[in-house]
């Protein structure tokens, strides 16, 4: 199908974004890679009235920081810049890791790092990673910019803190420096398919007993959820496979998991548990 | 220097490779646009169409009230149990699937014409939907058709005379209850078609991405109500087809009465959302079948409860009975199967129709017999490869209960080289070793046949009102001395038109690419009925080889006089016609050009045009497949770690291709069992309308293959080749399951569904483990 | 009905403009505007892959870019792989080693191997089998179209470089 008639304004600067936005209100749409905007408008399902392209505006993209000292990320940034860590550290590890699993190669060259938070679909990777970590999200509007913490961003599915004014530009993530171990675990039907579930782990382990602990869980509700509880559990525990089983078994008890054709209530709680063990145990090893 | 044989490179190909291939949409140039409302609903009434209000010139849309003297699709099987069910071009007065088409929008461009088809409003009073076989067989189910009062449409029912008594005396009865979820050929090329009417003649010419482009102009020309000279359609480069392409829509008579009615061009591209809602579905059935065993683990008799639900519609021109009555007739498989009791029922529903999908029906029935011989064999204690050695048939011809007649076959050498190459024992110990680790690994073995290249008697046996099955060529050769081969078969992918080169050229002694088929156009080749059913190589080949014979033996007539030598001492050869044994040698355009040009010197009529006609009997490719899985039983995700065919399809045209077919098929294969399945919730929406929903194997998915060959003639085919299309998607599903059954053997656990997916493994495991407390721990 | 946006691109090594509505996708614009056909669309919803093409050097997928997002970009499509009647190695490698049946997602997969081999000549069976998985073909089962990459990017590395599609 082709998409329902739009008009399109391809600004050139965030100032002038802003004033478009503002401007149009409800019923424009910040087109970025658009790598799940268009499919939706492909379907008619989504029907923006005006789409304001910021492919061009300058000054959206880009990497810099460190693992140690924490990575600020320009909302534009393609998902393919982290194919290759951009330095080296845990955290950019993690993320270069972790890049290989949203969609596919093709994909990853259009979809950009911001736009994937600001869709906020559920088994979007990119929102578990900033869910988990922690992350703040720098909002731009004409009136100026706001800090958003990741936990405060997610509100449910596709739905998140942004006005329809406002464009997110920015991502900083918290570092993860050296003494950091980290797992990722994802499984869906092919690889590339949205997540039946994923876990996203960081854990600092001294003489076999984890000290801090970061873990979030992606696909399986509404939005990426940062098991804030059950981190604390794992905090003094020893790094081993029963701390792990115990962990996920909280995890599962403690999520409304949600339902969809490949995966029921049932089969995706179990699988929560397997994919919490299996990150803590690469975070572990 | 013989062609056969050889791997050569497809003529097709540098085309395409070069984006220069024309599809269906590569031909709309300078067309109006269509698109169609469908009915959002699975069943209910009409009530009422509300069109949008349209300005001058902003197109035009079109229901069943205009469609003044355009009939409706009905295609016939001559059995007292056949219930006809007419199908037509716009939904009138009720609808009976989600997604019928229901009105038609025409304007400048796709995007406009989508624009006004989404503003048709249709008001309809909704029914409780029939979903499924067993909503629509219920005691009292509402009637999805009136003709059909029972919801069944088609039904054979079949019980050999030893039958109770075989069943009596069976030391074992093994019961199976096997499903396969509804699948979709899913061809990359969507359906659509581009239908432009001719001033000058009155004719219209419809291109369109169909398998069968003589047939789609006799089933249009009839409903339409317009005689065939009159009509002219096109097959140009298909995207794939695999059945799905095979059957008349409803949406290319709306096109040509279209062309007709607005005396223009009209092009219709249908998108992949229509492509899963409203083409033609597949594989929806479920197997109940009881194998009753001796003690030495003899088959002694089957009975076999089958039921299809073939949906709202019976497709034109194979009928809704192609999937039931296969089931029904093929069941036996390549096993001896001494009494049968069967009974197998197309069952009519609210749901998308069901054609022909690659395979048909053999997918389900070779997965019920592999798991019925897996199964048997652990309740008698036998090792699986032992219990089908004592099954397989290994005299020729036979017969099976059915009435199905076997020619020669390699069922159990095929099997033998299979296992001796996969090596079992030294699986087994790696198996054993991995279970240790809480590894599971498992090993899948599947025997079946494919019934290949049958003509007319086979269809005609069936009752089909119009019965397929012969092919006819038409062969010239220009005074250039190039060759032209204008076939009735219809290929799409296949690369039928080098093979055919290569048959040619061996006959003709002229390199393939001077040998030009062409194919795919109703004006421009013989009548004949397209490609489907493993079948083109078998007969379209063995006519091309009537052909080029009669043409050898007017160069070689031709020839002699000019060499003034007998005819018997000319060969045809490398572009020469010659005299073994002296120098004289004249080259084949010569011959071409005298042919033509000297025609009195010969005594013969002018030129060089021969035809060719075949109709065979039809004939049985086999083959066996073992898979190797393993499962991750905490996830239930199953990974494919090798995968090994031993085909028998006779002689080898070309065998990159046969390879090509073999490994496209067992991707598919693969995609039915492990990952497809078409969902309609229980309002009869239905909820994988797009490829991120509904999941064909990627590159990841499929392994590359191991294939082997073996060489069995068979006098049912000419150019000693069988057919090879549908064998790998016939056998991997059934391969792929019972490898994944055997990785699960220490739990228990019964795969009784295809696709078995993560969920379905996964979940059957736990509850498995759950009730069995002797199960392996923490599962 | 928006009004169309007039766009200048560079499409296989030439300059071009087009004049289209925007919500024209890329694959649309190419196919119908600049009858360039080679480009195919499977399933316009970014999952199929048949509409793959390089945008700025890059494998994208044409049906999720709308064709006034191509202002100003270097496009390139299957037509200009070839150099005249010589193949490409990538088209070569497809042709000898039966990459291809019905030739529908062949163009898409083309694109898809040749940029991401521009990126890294070097890739593994592994990596190359991976970036294969982005694009689906129903007719080969894959296997020969993962060897024909395989033995295409030998050629390229050692080769001549690529014929003259560059811009």
């Amino acid at each position: 199908m082709k998409p329902a008639a739009f008009a399109y304004l391809a600004p050139t600067t965030l100032a002038e974004a802003l004033e478009m936005i503002d401007r149009i209100g409800d019923d424009g749409k910040i087109l970025a890679g658009g790598q799940s905007l268009v499919p939706a408008m492909n379907f008619r399902l989504a029907r923006p009235g005006t789409l304001v392209d910021i492919n061009g505006v300058a000054g959206l993209s880009g990497i810099s920081g460190d693992s140690a000292r924490g990575i600020s990320i320009g909302a534009l940034t393609r998902h393919a810049a982290f194919h290759t860590p951009p330095f080296s550290g845990p955290l950019a590890d993690l993320l270069a890791k972790v890049v290989r699993n949203i969609a596919h190669y093709p994909i990853r060259q259009r979809g950009t790092f911001g736009g994937s938070l600001s869709h906020a679909d559920p088994a979007s990777e990119w929102c578990l990673v900033t869910a988990t970590l922690g992350a703040t999200l720098h909002i731009a509007s004409l009136t100026g910019t706001r800090e958003v913490a990741a936990a405060d961003f997610f509100r449910g599915t596709f739905t998140t803190a942004l006005q329809p004014s406002e464009i997110l530009v920015r991502i900083d993530l918290p570092p993860l420096g050296a003494g950091w171990g980290t797992g990722f675990y994802e499984f869906s039907r092919r690889k590339g398919d949205f997540a039946l579930a994923m876990a996203l782990t960081a854990l600092r382990i001294e003489g076999g007993t984890i000290r801090e602990a970061r873990l979030g869980v992606g696909g399986v509700a509404d939005r990426a959820l940062r098991l804030a509880k059950t981190e604390a559990f794992l905090v003094g525990q020893p790094a081993h496979a029963e701390t792990f089983a115990a962990a996920a078994a909280m995890a599962q008890d403690s999520i409304d998991v949600s339902e969809d054709i490949h995966a029921g209530a049932d089969y995706r709680r179990d699988l929560l548990g397997t994919v919490i063990r299996r990150a803590l145990a690469e975070a572990a090893a | 220097m013989t062609w056969i044989g050889r791997s050569l490179p497809r003529l097709e190909d540098p085309s395409l490779l070069k984006g220069h291939g024309t599809y269906v949409a590569d031909h709309a140039d300078g067309a109006l646009h269509v698109a169609f409302a469908r009915s959002p609903l699975a069943a209910g009434e009409i009530l009422g169409i509300e069109l949008p209000e349209i300005a001058p010139g902003g197109g035009q849309v079109f229901t069943a009230a205009d469609l003044h003297g355009v009939g409706v699709i009905r295609p016939v099987l001559n059995r007292p149990d056949y219930r006809a069910v007419g199908q037509p071009a716009l939904a009138a007065g009720r609808v009976v699937f989600p997604g019928q088409a229901v009105a038609v929008a025409v304007a400048r461009t796709a995007a406009e014409a989508e624009d006004l088809a989404e503003q048709v409003f249709i008001d309809i009073e909704p029914q409780d939907p029939i979903l499924t076989f067993d909503a629509a067989l219920a005691e009292g189910a509402r009637a999805v058709h009136p003709e059909a009062p029972e919801n069944v449409l088609v039904e054979g029912n079949l019980k050999t005379k030893g039958f109770d008594e075989a069943v009596a005396q069976a030391a074992v009865v093994i019961e199976l209850d096997l499903r396969s979820r509804r699948q979709s050929a899913v061809p990359m090329e969507t359906r659509g078609g581009v239908a432009s009417y001719d001033r000058a003649t009155g004719r219209v010419t419809l291109v369109a991405s169909v398998q069968m482009p003589h047939m789609l102009r006799t089933g249009l020309a009839d409903v339409v109500g317009m005689a065939e000279s009159d009509l002219r359609v096109i097959a140009p480069d298909v995207g794939g087809g695999f059945g799905q392409k095979m059957s008349l829509f409803p949406e290319y008579v709306v096109l040509v009465w279209l062309a007709r009615k607005l005396r223009t061009k009209v092009a219709w591209i249908e998108d992949r959302r229509e492509n899963f809602l409203a083409s033609a579905h597949s594989r929806d059935q479920a197997f109940f079948v009881r194998g009753a065993f001796s003690a030495e683990g003899r088959l002694l008799a089957l009975d076999a409860n089958l039921k299809s639900n073939v949906g709202a519609f019976s497709c034109y021109p194979v009928t809704c009975g192609v999937e039931p009555l296969m089931a029904f007739g093929e069941l036996p498989g390549p096993y001896v199967v001494p009494e049968y009791r069967g009974r197998s029922r197309g069952v009519t529903t609210n749901t998308c129709m069901m054609a022909p999908y690659r395979g048909v029906a053999r997918p389900m029935l070779t997965f019920t017999m592999e798991r019925l011989m897996e199964k048997a064999a652990k309740a008698l204690g036998l090792d699986a490869v032992e219990i089908r050695r004592r099954n397989l048939i290994t005299s020729f011809p036979h017969r099976s209960p059915t009435g199905v007649v076997y020619d020669e076959g390699s069922y159990l050498q095929a099997m033998e080289a299979a296992v001796a190459h996969v090596d079992v024992p030294a699986f087994r110990a790696r198996q054993a070793r991995a279970r240790t680790e809480g590894r599971y690994l498992g090993l899948g073995v599947s025997v079946f046949s494919e019934r290949t290249g049958y003509g007319t008697p086979v269809y005609a046996q069936r009752g089909m009102g119009i019965v397929p099955g012969y092919e006819s060529v038409d062969l010239a050769m220009d005074p250039s001395g190039n060759v032209e081969v204008r076939i009735g078969s219809s290929p799409h992918g296949q690369g039928l038109k080098t093979a055919l080169a290569q048959l040619v050229a061996d006959e003709i002694g002229v390199v393939p690419d001077r040998v030009r088929v062409i194919a795919g156009d109703t004006d421009a080749t013989p009548y004949g009925w397209g490609t489907f059913a493993s079948r083109s190589m078998v007969i379209a080949g063995g006519a091309t080889k009537f052909a080029a014979e009669a043409a050898a033996d007017k160069l070689k007539a031709i020839a002699a006089k000019m060499m003034e030598v007998e005819v018997g001492a000319v060969v045809l050869d490398e572009g020469y016609a010659r005299v073994p044994g002296t120098n004289k040698a004249t080259p084949i355009p010569d011959l071409a050009r005298a042919a033509h040009h000297q025609s009195q010197r010969f005594g013969l009529e002018a030129g060089i045009r021969t035809s060719g006609f075949y109709d065979p009997g039809g004939t049985f490719s086999n083959a066996c497949h073992i898979c190797e899985v393993e499962v991750d039983i905490e996830t239930g995700g199953v990974k494919i770690l090798r995968f090994v065919v031993v085909e028998d399809a006779g002689v080898l045209i070309n065998p990159m291709i046969v390879d090509g077919q073999i490994a496209g098929g067992v991707a598919q294969g693969i995609g039915n069992a492990l990952y497809e399945e078409l969902i309609y919730d229980e309002d009869g929406n239905l909820l994988t309308t797009s490829l991120a929903d509904y999941l064909p194997p990627t590159a990841l998915e499929v392994p590359d293959l191991e294939i082997l060959h073996m060489e069995t003639i068979s006098p049912e085919s000419v150019t000693k080749a069988k057919g090879v299309g549908e064998g790998g998607t016939i056998g991997a599903p059934a391969a792929v399951l019972n490898a994944v059954a055997d990785a699960l053997a220490p739990f228990g656990v019964e795969i009784d569904e295809m696709p078995a997916t993560p969920q379905k493994i996964r979940l059957a495991i736990r509850n498995m483990a759950i009730r069995n407390t002797r199960a392996p721990a923490d599962v | 009905m928006s009004d169309k946006i007039k766009i200048t691109l560079t499409v296989n090594g030439t300059a071009m403009t087009a004049e289209v509505e925007p919500r024209r996708s890329l694959a649309d614009m190419l196919r119908d505007d600049l009858r360039l056909t080679g480009t195919h669309l499977g399933c316009e919803h970014g999952v199929c892959g048949a509409c793959t093409v390089l945008v700025d050097g890059k494998p994208v997928r044409s049906c999720l870019m709308f064709g006034v997002q191509a202002n100003g970009a270097s496009v390139r499509t299957v037509e200009g792989l070839a150099d005249g009647d010589r193949l490409h190695p990538l088209q070569q490698a497809f042709w000898e080693n039966h990459g291809l049946q019905c030739g529908f997602c062949t163009p898409g997969f083309l694109m898809l191997a040749a940029g991401a081999l521009e990126e890294n000549p070097d890739m593994t069976d592994e990596e190359i089998r991976d970036v294969l998985s982005s694009n689906l073909c129903r007719c080969t089962g894959y296997q020969n179209i993962v060897k024909a990459v395989r033995l295409a990017a030998e050629v390229m590395k050692a080769g001549p470089a690529p014929q003259a599609t560059r811009s």
